[in-house]
């Protein structure tokens, strides 16, 4: 009897599992059409040659690579010596990346807290006034943010006004600018997952805390960010990654100084002067630093567990 | 009772506290001693607000007036990490992250116990609770009964003065409930330490305390030995609450000396014993299902119809409706002997005078 219990859940679950497939094949489809198919094409495309009005001749070629890294002087005829534009480039995008995402956790943590702590139908209000922002074309809003903070901007004025200051701060085309422009962009791609891991902490845990003599300080280290790790990490990875391949915030807001590896890829790509296998190249090598972090990540992640 | 509360070393001093929620009050002026070293219960419905009074000890409720004395020190002002008194909490709120050693480790920690010490201090106090073989596992690879132990051990082992234990048991099966009932109980023998538990089944408090309070509506109703609170029930909510009770309505005639005359809505008279504060005019009686006999409907000093049998195992629950309408439960013990009367036909009540207690409403 027993036996023949088991054999029949088996035959169940293999139908289910044969149906499940099944239904899985249309989102299979979308993700290997829209996802794999144009990171295998720019991978084919970063080993090609370029051709000089954009658009690539068809034949394999490692120049996209070799530029990235090595100069060989204007006729290409040269010794090659290590070449720190573009590395730089990429240190200087991690960099503000960084910057950006320390920046969003440190606000969007405590904005999350406190939306968590608000009761029903309360919460929904401040999700919703979170997300409003977003409701605007992300070009519209940090073309607005230019002429919030140049010069003679309202910002600016208003600061003059109250006797903050006594001339215009020069805020445009700075570094300021981009960590601004980023973390405006970015900010609820951290809230967001902070909020629901507070929203699923146990509150009970800091009062067993609180009981066993720890102080505010030592509940939040010890066991209120433990607990909610998962969604700070997800924050700063939702954040990052799209803050090192930004291009609207470092072009619009940022200077020459200030260009990132996102606008280095854009420009390859835009109009005749492009370069695509050089583009294409420079976002294999995004690409794999990205993945390199985020296996490293998994793999702590794993190691945690066991 | 107050004289007598004094005769012992006070632990906790409850002074009027009361709590209140927005308009809701939560607890009403409660006053309470409790001695040192006892195993003292707070007992009630749910809502009636045995679990804030214990938050308000823990001090994870600020009280809205009154003083919580703590070995005659006031400490109703100072935030729960500076009270010398833990928690074991009702779904336990072990730290998902830390091991059995860390979990237990942490309040000696805070209190600047040093690593050798409090590693020590651990193994002891697992061993109290029989889990030293699984101190680096995580709480979420253990059952139940084992994470209650280990908030039991984690509470224990920065030697509080006071233990608070809010309704422990109710996560845990029947079997195992009954099994840490008596090891709760040794274990409060052993250490001595003052353990004020909350719960609202009665079975559990009737066991285990040296003492109950009865809580409802924000105020205490009685307070007492398991004995002195099922006996000798001061009023209706107590007797109704605490086990099972018949209430029968009187015309009480008169009250003095803790003895009361009063008549039977049949129209007989009875003498009983009366709670403290008890009057004339109205009352109600109550009479303990066990402490009534069927007999023969001659020999009864009331006589009804029986109207339905429940077969309880050890004991047989009979309703018998008197003429006047009224349905007294009675209690008898399941033994061959005793011939119980049919469903249909007339059974004779009596009871003893000692065994009916007029309330105070």
């Amino acid at each position: 009897m027993a036996g023949a219990i088991t054999n029949n859940s088996k035959s169940n679950s293999g139908i289910y599992a044969g149906s499940a497939h099944v239904l899985m094949l249309p989102s299979w489809l979308i993700i290997g059409f829209f996802l794999l198919i144009p990171v295998l094409l720019m991978l084919v495309y970063s080993f090609l040659t370029k051709e000089f009005r954009g658009g690539v001749i068809w034949e394999f070629s490692l120049d996209a690579y070799d530029q990235f890294f090595f100069y060989r002087g204007l006729f290409g005829d040269e010794p090659p010596v290590f070449e720190w534009t573009y590395v730089g480039i990429f240190w200087r995008s991690i960099w503000q990346a960084g910057a950006a995402t320390i920046f969003c956790l440190i606000i969007g943590f405590p904005t999350a807290w406190f939306i968590a702590m608000r009761r029903g139908a309360n919460k929904s209000v401040w999700l919703f006034l979170i997300t409003i922002p977003y409701w605007v074309n992300l070009l519209i809003r940090t073309i607005s943010m230019k002429f919030l903070i140049r010069d003679n901007g309202p910002l600016n004025e208003w600061l003059l006004w109250m006797g903050a200051i006594n001339e215009p701060i020069h805020m445009i085309n700075t570094n300021f600018a981009v960590q601004l422009g980023l973390f405006y962009s970015y900010l609820p791609f951290m809230v967001l997952p902070i909020y629901a891991s507070v929203e699923r902490y146990n509150f009970a845990l800091s009062e067993a805390a609180a009981d066993l003599y720890a102080s505010h300080w030592e509940t939040l280290r010890l066991i209120i960010l433990p607990a909610v790790k998962p969604g700070i990490i997800a924050g700063c990875i939702l954040v990052f990654v799209p803050s090192l391949g930004a291009f609207l915030a470092p072009d619009l807001l940022g200077g020459a100084k200030t260009f990132m590896i996102g606008s280095l890829i854009e420009e390859q790509f835009k109009g005749n002067a492009g370069n695509w296998p050089f583009g294409a190249a420079a976002s294999m090598i995004l690409l794999s630093m990205v993945l390199a972090m985020l296996t490293y990540y998994a793999r702590q992640q794993s190691k945690e567990v066991s | 009772m107050a004289t007598d509360v004094q005769v012992k070393d006070i632990a906790i001093d409850i002074r009027s506290v009361s709590k209140l929620f927005g308009d809701f009050v939560a607890l009403d002026k409660v006053s309470l001693g409790i001695r040192d070293n006892e195993f003292f219960t707070l007992l009630g419905p749910s809502g009636c607000g045995k679990t804030t009074l214990l938050r308000t000890i823990a001090g994870f409720e600020d009280v809205s007036a009154g003083e919580i004395v703590l070995y005659g020190k006031d400490i109703a002002s100072l935030p729960p990490n500076k009270r010398p008194v833990n928690t074991v909490f009702q779904q336990y709120a072990l730290f998902p992250h830390m091991d059995v050693m860390q979990n237990v480790k942490f309040g000696l920690l805070r209190q600047g116990v040093d690593e050798v010490e409090a590693t020590k201090r651990v193994s002891e106090v697992l061993e109290l609770v029989q889990l030293n073989q699984f101190a680096n596992r995580l709480p979420s690879q253990m059952s139940g009964g084992q994470q209650q132990r280990v908030a039991l051990a984690r509470a224990l082992a920065p030697k509080p003065k006071v233990l608070l234990l809010d309704e422990p048991l109710s996560a845990l099966d029947l079997k195992l409930r009954q099994a840490v009932r008596l090891e709760l109980q040794q274990i409060q023998n052993e250490t001595g330490i003052t353990f004020v538990f909350v719960t609202h089944d009665q079975e559990e408090a009737l066991t285990m305390s040296d003492r109950i309070a009865v809580i409802n509506d924000g105020q205490v109703q009685q307070v007492g030995t398991a004995e002195e609170i099922y006996e000798a029930p001061k009023n209706k909510f107590v007797a109704d609450f605490i086990g099972e009770t018949n209430l029968i309505d009187v015309k009480v005639k008169s009250v003095s000396g803790g003895k009361a005359s009063c008549i039977l809505p049949g129209g007989a008279a009875i003498n009983c014993s009366a709670a403290d504060g008890a009057k004339a005019g109205d009352g109600h009686l109550s009479i303990r299902p066990e402490r009534v006999a069927l007999v023969s409907p001659t020999k009864g000093t009331f006589v009804g119809t029986v109207t339905r049998q429940i077969y309880l195992g050890t004991d047989m629950h009979v309703d018998v409706q008197l003429d006047d309408s009224e349905t007294v439960k009675v209690r008898v013990q399941n033994s061959k002997v005793a011939k119980i009367p049919e469903i249909g036909t007339k059974a004779g009540l009596n009871f003893d005078s000692d065994a009916a207690r007029l309330l105070v409403d």
